[in-house]
């Protein structure tokens, strides 16, 4: 058994105390009574109770689901789709600029984005809202689908597939019964990684949100531009705890799924 | 057919939605600003036929590359966002790879854990992790706190909207980017070279820097250029954390915009920091090229 020398030890533990003291102390300091963030005046739930009265937040926060769940499943079709062309369509006219245009939007500064998706928008006469706020995220998102997709393609079987055809399936069937449940685990994380950028994003979504859409960014940038606030504590604690329960779930699903799998091929291994 | 429509839809929609934007910012890059709705001149008149093609062309023109060039607001800005960049890369690089090499060398069963430790703050909101700095680095904030009350200072030190804010923000959030790629190149390494150089009577220290460092480097060149090529552009840190003194590009592009509502010089700004930005890029994808050559 190794055992960690005291330098790994010292440099894990404040690497992990820088990552996560932040966020601790924004989390405890969301439950302090006095108005003045900075000074502790007790344990109180009010902010909890102000924040789940205040109509701007709840609706924002409606508006940035819809965009969320709409943008990240197109996303994931397309995204998807754009992987297996680039995996499996071989040659093709303008397959330079196909992958250029895949991956142009992972580098992009976010501001460029936004600034040419609005002068589109505005060019072509298409009123700003809710609306333009998918198209925008689904554009950048299904790029980061295609490459989580990809890269578990790449590593596909296509014999499987093959296997499938020759007994009797038509192509549609095949990739359904065969292939689809094989890249499923890398499509769902691009689901997920799509939802997660499209929930997070405020460059793109101030861009291409008319004044008749808020999304839950631009309304806690709104309120942080002025300083620290105790209903925004709350609400970062709320979202934390959100994606803290997402993440460690998934990984203990996860987990659970490979050892079953791991189970099941040492099963189909014995005579 | 089947193959064509797979191509075609995800084909379309990278071209209507990315690359038409980004033709239209090239052409308004070329337009004069005016007080019109679009509020630039001149506007493609295709009713006009062949001799509206012909005055859209005329009226196009470098005007606004060449106020930029004059005006030394823009290249002080594009200097100093590079600047910035490079020394947040250089900084994360320091803070990032001992605990990279800390998760490399933890227990094999650590190992998952610490990944998903590394992992999870990138799945939280990027605006509430630096957010969280705002009251931790402001002038009667914690760390303030913290230091009058160990008696390390009397005044509190002005940290918020200063660069070093802004240096903070930056590593704090680019920090995984760092780790991961560096820890994926120091778990893939052979324990055994190590035992070796230390056999043939270098120092720890020594192998580490013979052994360890160059075996690592594909995954700290990653790391630098995923730290490196979105913090150019960055414009969150710099408005929440930095001063009125902070200029980096894309907080004037998004100024020039959205208060100066000077379109055709925001999209001049847009063009020149791609332009800018393609370097480290295609260096970039000759790194991972070479890494994943190196692989088979």
């Amino acid at each position: 058994m190794k055992r960690l020398t005291w330098f790994n030890a010292t440099s894990l533990t404040l690497g992990f105390a820088f990552l996560y003291l932040p966020m601790v102390i924004l989390v405890v300091y969301s439950f302090n009574r006095s108005e003045l963030v900075t000074v502790w005046a007790g344990f109180s739930t009010k902010w909890y109770g102000e924040l789940l009265q205040d109509e701007a937040f709840l609706d924002a926060a409606w508006v940035t689901l819809q965009v969320a769940v709409v943008s990240s499943t197109v996303a994931t079709v397309l995204g998807t789709m754009a992987a297996l062309v680039m995996i499996r369509a071989g040659r093709f006219w303008g397959r330079t600029l196909f992958s250029g245009m895949i991956y142009a939007p992972l580098v992009m500064p976010e501001v460029i984005t936004g600034l040419s998706l609005l002068l589109l928008f505005i060019g072509i006469g298409l009123d700003r809202g809710v609306f333009t706020i998918i198209l925008a995220h689904t554009t950048f998102s299904m790029c980061y689908v295609s490459v989580v997709v990809s890269s578990r393609l790449v590593s596909f079987d296509r014999s499987l597939e093959e296997a499938a055809l020759d007994l009797g399936c038509s192509h549609a069937q095949a990739f359904r019964l065969v292939t689809l449940p094989i890249i499923a685990p890398a499509v769902i994380s691009g689901w997920l990684l799509a939802f997660t950028l499209s929930l997070d994003d405020l460059v793109i979504a101030s861009f291409t949100a008319g004044p008749s859409a808020t999304t839950l960014p631009i309304k806690i940038w709104s309120s942080i531009r002025l300083g620290v606030s105790p209903e925004i504590n709350a609400l970062s604690t709320i979202l934390i705890a959100i994606v803290a329960i997402g993440v460690i779930s998934a990984s203990l699903v996860t987990k659970r799924a490979s050892l079953r799998r791991e189970a099941e091929e040492r099963a189909a291994e014995q005579p | 057919m089947r193959r064509f429509l797979l191509i075609a839809l995800p084909y379309a929609w990278l071209l209507a939605l990315f690359l038409v934007p980004f033709i239209i910012v090239l052409k308004i890059s070329l337009s004069d600003i005016a007080l019109a709705i679009p509020p630039y001149t001149p506007t493609l008149d295709l009713s006009a036929g062949w001799d509206g093609i012909k005055r859209f062309f005329a009226g196009l023109d470098f005007e606004n590359f060449v106020f930029l060039t004059g005006d030394d607001l823009y290249w002080k800005a594009y200097l100093s966002s590079l600047r910035i960049a490079v020394i947040a890369t250089a900084i994360t690089l320091l803070v990032g790879y001992p605990i990279a090499y800390g998760m490399a060398k933890a227990p094999p069963h650590w190992r998952p854990t610490l990944m998903m430790l590394v992992i999870l703050p990138f799945w939280t909101s990027f605006l509430i992790r630096v957010y969280s700095w705002m009251g931790i680095l402001s002038g009667e904030g914690y760390l303030n706190q913290l230091l009058i009350a160990i008696g390390l200072i009397e005044e509190p030190l002005t940290i918020l909207n200063t660069n070093i804010a802004v240096y903070i923000g930056i590593v704090y959030t680019y920090l995984p980017f760092m780790i991961l790629p560096i820890y994926a190149a120091l778990e893939r390494m052979d324990e055994s070279l190590l035992e070796a150089a230390e056999d043939l009577g270098c120092s720890r220290i020594t192998a580490f820097w013979l052994v360890t460092v160059p075996l690592s480097r594909s995954g700290v060149i990653a790391g630098c250029f995923l730290v490196f090529i979105p913090t150019i552009g960055e414009f969150v840190i710099p408005s929440l954390l930095g001063g009125s003194r902070t200029l980096m590009i894309g907080k004037v592009l998004w100024e020039e915009f959205f208060n100066n509502r000077d379109w055709p010089v925001a999209s001049a700004v847009a063009v020149i920091l791609l332009l800018i930005l393609i370097i480290p890029i295609i260096l970039f994808q000759r790194n991972e090229q070479k890494a994943r050559e190196a692989d088979q």
